[in-house]
């Protein structure tokens, strides 16, 4: 469990992974295929996928979870992480004839470093239509603010 | 009788895109979601996921013995939201069932829970397994 336990993205560090992630972004370009202009689109390989987006307010993250149950769910913070674990349970009829089993069960745990800091005792999680939203409100630091210019 | 596996870790798969010759209707990725199908003597029960699909645009169709069943998920973005990291996109869900004859049609039963859609086809009372009793004299 602990060696799926990734802490990506690293944010404002170069790794090998974001000059691969450039080159790749860079021979997209050249062959016209999905250009758009994205921090990152790589992924951790990890259960769930996870989506971070950010307004002026507050981060937020969303997560594919269907058939995942609150009680099922753990959503934890230590520094500037958050934490996701739980167990997907597909109970299963032994007496039934399976023809197609291709929805996955078990236990996952993910963890998204967010690159700000944020105020941890308003987050808000909620669970709807099978995706995990949870809101992270941005510490007074991370919030963007404009500067006059005298 | 239902029984839970336990212990084991989920694997990642992710999105899988539709290979072959779907029909579109709307622009957009189209991806086939994930289903279980088993069968019981009494009927057969389909379970497919589809996270960020409301039941409003959810669509099951049954048209001579192909079910289709068609889900469109909601962009989950506001309008002031910058992406971030991004590991799963939002399109349509698509997937095409032969249906055997032997099913009630009017007993179709649907139902979208927490992103799962719960598909129970009973069967007709004609195609039930019936134990014939041997009688000896």
């Amino acid at each position: 469990m602990i060696s799926r336990y990734w802490n990506l993205p690293v944010y404002g560090l170069r790794t090998h992974f974001e000059e691969l992630d450039r080159m790749k972004r860079h021979l997209d370009q050249i062959f016209g295929q999905g250009s758009e202009a994205r921090m990152s689109s790589r992924g951790a390989g990890v259960y769930p996928l996870v989506n971070l987006t950010e307004t002026k307010e507050a981060y937020l993250i969303r997560a594919e979870l269907p058939g995942v149950t609150p009680e099922d769910l753990d959503v934890q913070t230590t520094g500037r992480n958050i934490s996701i674990t739980g167990e997907r349970k597909i109970p299963v009829d032994h007496t039934a004839k399976y023809h197609r089993r291709e929805r996955e069960s078990g236990r996952f745990a993910r963890a998204v470093a967010l690159p700000g800091d944020f105020d941890r005792d308003r987050i808000d999680a909620s669970l709807k239509d099978g995706i995990l939203r949870i809101m992270v409100p941005k510490a007074e630091e991370a919030k963007p603010k404009q500067i006059k210019i005298k | 009788m239902a029984k839970q596996e336990e212990g084991r870790e989920i694997q990642l798969k992710g999105k899988q895109n539709v290979t072959g010759a779907a029909e579109q209707t709307r622009p957009g990725p189209l991806f086939t979601p994930m289903v279980d199908i088993c069968e019981t003597e009494n009927g057969i029960t389909l379970l497919v996921d589809m996270p960020g699909v409301k039941p409003a645009d959810l669509n099951i169709d049954l048209r001579e013995n192909i079910l289709t069943i068609t889900g469109e998920i909601s962009p989950f973005e506001g309008p002031d939201e910058q992406d971030l990291l991004i590991e799963y996109e939002v399109g349509q869900y698509f997937r095409q069932f032969t249906i055997p004859e032997l099913i009630d049609r009017n007993r179709i039963d649907a139902q979208l829970k927490e992103g799962v859609l719960w598909l129970v086809l009973p069967k007709a009372e004609a195609a039930k397994p019936r134990k014939i009793n041997i009688k000896s004299d």
